[in-house]
């Protein structure tokens, strides 16, 4: 009867968040913002992406406050982006005018600009690393200092920060088509909610805001059977794109007259699936379609399968729940599904109630039918 | 903490689109209207609908009440008043009578509401055709169409499978003989209150991003068959083991002593509204309370 007591609920309620506190607090460490912001690139990375909320400092308070749980960081971003007003919009942002930091192409060997591995895990033996149990702050200033005048000394010419895109490469050689650019403002799902047939533009901003976890599960079963695809990462770039909003005195629309209000680190991918193009006399070419993924910060899964899933959703005809766009544009989001699913902890006294007021009369039923089935044999 | 939030937390634009939503809604008596429904403090699928409806609609006059499942004190009731009465400093009650809006899971009260009140019930499933059509755009058009054979048919089989309707709470309803409407999950005991219910009711589903509504006076009929009726749940004999009330919903309960089923009112401010009224002038006071 616990927790529906016909009164004192709310006193167990206090305790109750009492006794959070408590669990947050219990072991005397207080945990430094800054520490959070310092270390935990990928989680704030990854919550921020989830949150449609960019601020490493918000998404670090998030995380204090939700014990470092994602789901509960990005619950309590994404009530705290509810009360914020739309004051600018900003100008489109070219990820060609990306200040670069990794950039890889599985298709090219050679790129235009060249392949850049930057920093990544990817390469790494995921081997324990006991040493970081007694890392020191000396110790870290030393390898700083060490790793700031080896890059200096070093006599290689210093790339270019911006590289052209693969994917022009390939328009260029008439392997891809070439399509026009389309400015039209982007629907906003946050606006005006999801109706469908949905847009590409709500598609990809569900995907962008969905949970990273699912987002890659969906995307793991459209390559894995439940799909057609075997894309290629056409292009995988990470780093800084600059946001200029339009001067909100003049209303100017002229790009000299705007202003650059900041960077915001996102991650790119531009996936290539090949398919079968059927052309005149029957003649069968083979071209490439391309998948669009980008997601706040460094979370290089998460934008590979937000690729995979557009161009699933692309396909049209649903013949896989991949390709279903209710299926997989509804069930993604991590505020949605992580609060139905944890609503079913609340009390449903009376709703079972009445259900098994209908289990009891149809087992009446039952009876009484049995009764007359009896007499019939008899 | 509270000067980090607007007055009822939303921005005023925020309330001002959701008020739009209602509005349209009250027009179009239980047609769903979707809006930008926003991410809000409390869970999704926790009575989000309900509490942006709240939000949007109240003032620094409103009298406030919040049930769920029947209680005023139940877990999610509490929380909810308490994160209203934070952001907008209004008074709360527990009498239905007093309250200018009345927040409600999976309830409507058992005192009959007047004209003027508005109650806001909360909603986890807004479609009542998703059942049998899981798809948002088919249903859409079965709507326009009024095209509901599917949901005579999903009757038919239960009366052909358990001989009764084995709807549990939730038991659709025609609004105003044009659209069929998920009425929350009341119990089938509370479909007959919406009704030409004198007050303005209004149904908000924040997962699903859907506001409807009943306005006063509306025709509401649950769905049924003339040689198989709509039923409601019966507590047949039995009365409240605490305000002697029947012909109220009940709350079955075990009593640890005995092992048996006693029964109270599901309803606990209408239970403690009888058992005020039951006890004699100056009399002790009721230690189960």
């Amino acid at each position: 009867m616990g927790y529906v007591a016909v009164k004192g609920g709310t006193r167990a309620i206090e305790e109750s968040i009492k006794r959070l506190k408590y669990e947050r607090l219990k072991n005397g460490t207080v945990l430094d913002v800054g520490q959070i912001e310092g270390g935990m690139r990928s989680l704030i990375d990854q919550v921020m992406s989830e949150s449609s909320l960019y601020s490493p400092l918000l998404a670090s308070l998030a995380i204090k406050q939700a014990e470092g749980s994602p789901e509960e960081a990005v619950f309590l971003l994404r009530a705290y982006r509810s009360t914020l007003p739309r004051k600018h919009y900003s100008r489109v942002a070219e990820p060609e005018r990306m200040r670069v930091e990794r950039r890889i192409s599985a298709s090219f060997k050679d790129i235009p600009g060249g392949q850049v591995l930057g920093a990544t895990t990817d390469y790494t033996h995921r081997l324990l690393d006991f040493e970081l149990m007694s890392e020191t702050e000396e110790a870290v200033q030393r390898w700083l200092s060490d790793f700031y005048e080896d890059s200096f000394r070093s006599d290689e010419k210093v790339p270019s920060e911006y590289f052209p895109k693969v994917l022009d490469y390939l328009r260029k050689e008439g392997l891809m088509e070439i399509c026009e650019i389309d400015d039209t403002e982007p629907d906003d799902v946050t606006k005006k909610s999801l109706k469908f047939p949905s847009s590409r533009s709500q598609r990809l901003q569900i995907l962008t805001r969905g949970q990273t976890g699912a987002v890659t599960s969906l995307a793991y079963a459209v390559i894995r059977g439940y799909g057609t695809l075997h894309p290629t990462v056409g292009e995988l770039r990470v780093g800084s794109l600059p946001v200029y909003i339009d001067d909100p005195v003049n209303e100017s629309q002229e790009e000299e007259e705007s202003y650059y209000i900041g960077d915001v680190k996102v991650s790119e991918a531009e996936m290539l699936v090949p398919v079968t193009v059927e052309k005149e006399r029957g003649i069968e070419e083979v071209e490439f379609e391309v998948g669009y993924g980008i997601c706040y910060g460094q979370n290089e899964t998460k934008a590979i399968a937000m690729g995979i899933l557009d161009n699933s959703l692309e396909q049209g005809e649903a013949r896989y729940p991949t390709q279903d766009e209710e299926f997989v544009l509804y069930h993604i989001d991590s505020v949605e599904s992580t609060g139905f699913i944890s609503h079913l902890k609340m009390p449903h006294y009376v709703t079972f109630q009445s259900k098994l007021d209908s289990a009891r009369k149809t087992k009446q039923t039952e009876k009484v039918r049995e009764g007359q089935k009896d007499e019939i044999t008899l | 903490m509270k000067s980090h939030y607007n007055f009822a937390f939303f921005d005023e634009g925020s309330k001002r689109e959701i008020r739009r939503a209602t509005l349209k809604a009250i027009a179009i008596p239980g047609y769903q209207v979707p809006f930008a429904s926003r991410e809000m403090p409390i869970a999704r699928g926790w009575g989000t609908g309900g509490l942006q409806l709240t939000l949007s609609l109240i003032g620094k006059e409103d009298v406030l009440k919040v049930i769920d499942q029947g209680s005023d004190e139940s877990v999610n009731a509490v929380n909810i008043k308490k994160l209203v009465s934070h952001t907008a400093g209004i008074r709360s009650t527990e009498e239905t009578e007093e309250a200018t809006i009345i927040q409600s899971r999976h309830r409507i009260p058992e005192v009959p509401l007047k004209s003027g009140q508005i109650l806001v019930l909360q909603v986890p499933m807004p479609e009542p055709l998703r059942v049998y059509e899981p798809s948002e755009l088919e249903t859409k058009k079965l709507h326009a169409e009024k095209e509901y054979s599917g949901a005579w048919v999903m009757l038919f089989e239960h009366i052909m499978k358990y001989g009764t309707a084995a709807t549990g709470a939730d038991h659709p309803v025609m609004v105003h003989n044009r659209y069929v409407m998920a009425p929350s999950p009341i119990p089938r005991f509370d479909n007959p209150k919406m009704d030409h219910s004198k007050a303005l009711i209004l149904l908000g589903a924040g997962r699903e991003k859907k506001i409807y509504a009943v306005p006063p006076y509306t025709r509401v009929k649950s769905i049924d068959f003339d040689d198989s009726p709509f039923r409601v749940e019966s507590f047949e004999d039995k009365s409240c083991r605490l305000c002697g009330s029947t012909g109220v919903f009940m709350d079955e309960i075990v009593d640890d002593q005995s092992g048996e089923a006693v029964y109270q009112c599901n309803d606990t401010s209408y239970c403690l509204a009888q058992m005020n009224k039951n006890m004699p002038v100056g009399g002790t006071s009721n230690e189960q309370v």
